[in-house]
């Protein structure tokens, strides 16, 4: 029993976890969240810039999706959060006095958001069938407002699932922050955590981080099922038969 | 079916290549207003390729397009096609919006009419083609006979002066195509200038006032269709209305 308890206590320590508990979800949770949606918000319109170059009729914009996400996506997420996190900061301090590495730790997600973000637009709007496109500019629309009103909302709608998976895992990579040193105020879950762990000697507040994560993605991965469901079979709805039997229209009358 | 100020339509000596494919060998085409050109032939003739270069989709290689004897290769092709309704095989609804809003949308983005004023318009064309109690509908609740006639609303909903219908029954059910034929037919009769790709000989014989027949790009013969259906002047012609008849 002797090992049992020494597990438990090691993991499931209570009184460690209830003293981390407070800082978790008072400055961790909210850090965590501003972290991972700022990232996801501004990686979606980085992503969806780098999706219609990728698709552009114009070679030099198909070039520089191309090259940018090849780049940002074959790259460790830690490499990118330390190389922007610490190569920038002097040009961050000198343009805005602020020493502060927040900002930075935004921008390294968002530039590897984007990358991925991108690849998933790009195959829900060429998912699209051409005929769309067609219709929409024999119509009278333009390209641009082809794209805007009818194929990109319906590409993007394809691809809800994945995007939401990758907001799952911009999430996760949101703890990597980390590593920039940040102030007492600015630590995101993992590292209250962690510093909890490093300073009580006991694993238990890393456990209580994880089970947050879990909290919050655990949620995010059942919606993705809900709306990967409704897509596939829609929402229910009464076929009716054609009317056409009956003369309805004067289109029958003829 | 309401008044329509149509337009008279003429190609000219149309050319398109793509590569090495000479799609287009010198099409020429004119539709005089108010009237139905059918054209036929068989598949790969560049039928439905002749109707997207008339509304500039694709740009001419060589040739010259007229509407109501002006050339409009100059104009802005965007609002060139406002003035050119066109109805495709398949539907090509936007499934993202329903009925009404699949009509309303050019109306208010386009012709910039104010919401509920577009959605009135919307109506009224739905009510045309006998679908208003369909306006809330998404399309892919609908039958295709019930798609293309929507598809129809959403191009006449435009006001154009020229109507193209490429192959716009070829991909439905059979017990389908009548009540779309005759919905195009009452266009044809309401004075609208139509250019109908089709592989339906009954309604380009009974319905419209002249028959052209390409085959590899180029018009082989055309002239009414009593002329056309009844004595061919081209092995060609004889070949495919043995083979369609």
């Amino acid at each position: 029993m002797d090992t049992l308890e020494q597990l438990a206590d090691t993991f499931f320590n209570w009184g460690a976890m209830a003293e981390v508990l407070p800082s978790l979800i008072m400055v961790g949770l909210p850090n965590t969240i501003i972290l991972a949606v700022s990232s996801a918000v501004l990686g979606s319109v980085l992503g969806l810039a780098l999706a219609l170059m990728g698709i552009s009729r114009n070679a030099g914009a198909r070039w520089v999706a191309r090259i940018y996400t090849d780049i940002f996506r074959g790259l460790p997420a830690i490499l990118v959060i330390l190389v922007i996190g610490i190569g920038l900061s002097p040009l961050a301090r000198e343009l805005t006095g602020s020493r502060n590495p927040y900002p930075l730790g935004v921008l390294a997600l968002t530039l590897i958001a984007a990358a991925y973000i991108g690849e998933i637009f790009r195959s829900g709007i060429q998912s699209v069938e051409k005929g769309q496109l067609e219709a929409s500019r024999a119509l009278g629309f333009s390209y641009g407002s082809s794209m805007r009103l009818v194929v990109v909302p319906q590409g993007i709608r394809r691809v809800l699932p994945a995007l939401v998976n990758q907001f799952i895992a911009l999430l996760k990579d949101s703890s990597l922050v980390f590593m920039l040193g940040l102030a007492a105020s600015e630590r995101e879950i993992f590292r209250i955590g962690n510093d909890a762990m490093a300073n009580s000697g006991n694993l238990s507040p890393l456990v209580a981080a994880g089970l947050l994560y879990l909290i919050l993605t655990v949620p995010l991965t059942h919606f993705v099922n809900f709306i990967d469901n409704r897509l596939r079979t829609g929402r229910p709805e009464k076929k009716e038969p054609d009317e056409l039997a009956a003369p309805i229209g004067k289109g029958a009358q003829a | 079916m309401t008044e329509f100020t149509s337009g008279t339509l003429t190609g000219k000596n149309l050319h398109l290549s793509f590569g090495h494919n000479h799609v287009l060998r010198g099409i020429d085409l004119h539709v005089e207003k108010g009237t139905t050109a059918s054209v036929i032939g068989p598949s790969g003739s560049g039928k439905s390729t002749l109707l997207r270069v008339m509304n500039r989709l694709i740009e001419p290689d060589q040739g010259d397009i007229l509407l109501d004897g002006r050339s409009v290769l100059k104009d802005n092709p965007d609002e060139l096609r406002q003035r050119i309704g066109m109805v495709f095989q398949q539907f090509n609804l936007f499934p993202h919006k329903t009925v009404a809003e699949n009509i309303s949308l050019a109306l208010r983005k386009l012709r910039k009419l104010p919401k509920d004023q577009a959605h009135a318009e919307a109506l009224d064309q739905l009510d045309l083609v006998g679908l208003k109690h369909k306006a809330d509908a998404r399309p892919a609740n609908l039958s295709g006979g019930q798609q293309q006639r929507v598809a129809i609303a959403r191009a006449l909903a435009m006001k154009p002066e020229v109507m193209f219908f490429d192959e716009a029954t070829s991909a439905l059910d059979p017990e389908l195509v009548k009540g779309v034929l005759s919905l195009m037919a009452d266009l044809a009769k309401g004075g609208m200038t139509m250019v109908v790709v089709t592989h339906e000989m009954g309604f380009s014989r009974n319905v419209s006032d002249s028959v052209t027949f390409m085959d590899a790009g180029v018009v082989v013969e055309s002239g009414p269709p009593e002329q056309i259906f009844t004595s061919p002047a081209t092995d060609r012609l004889k070949g495919f209305l043995s083979d369609v008849l």
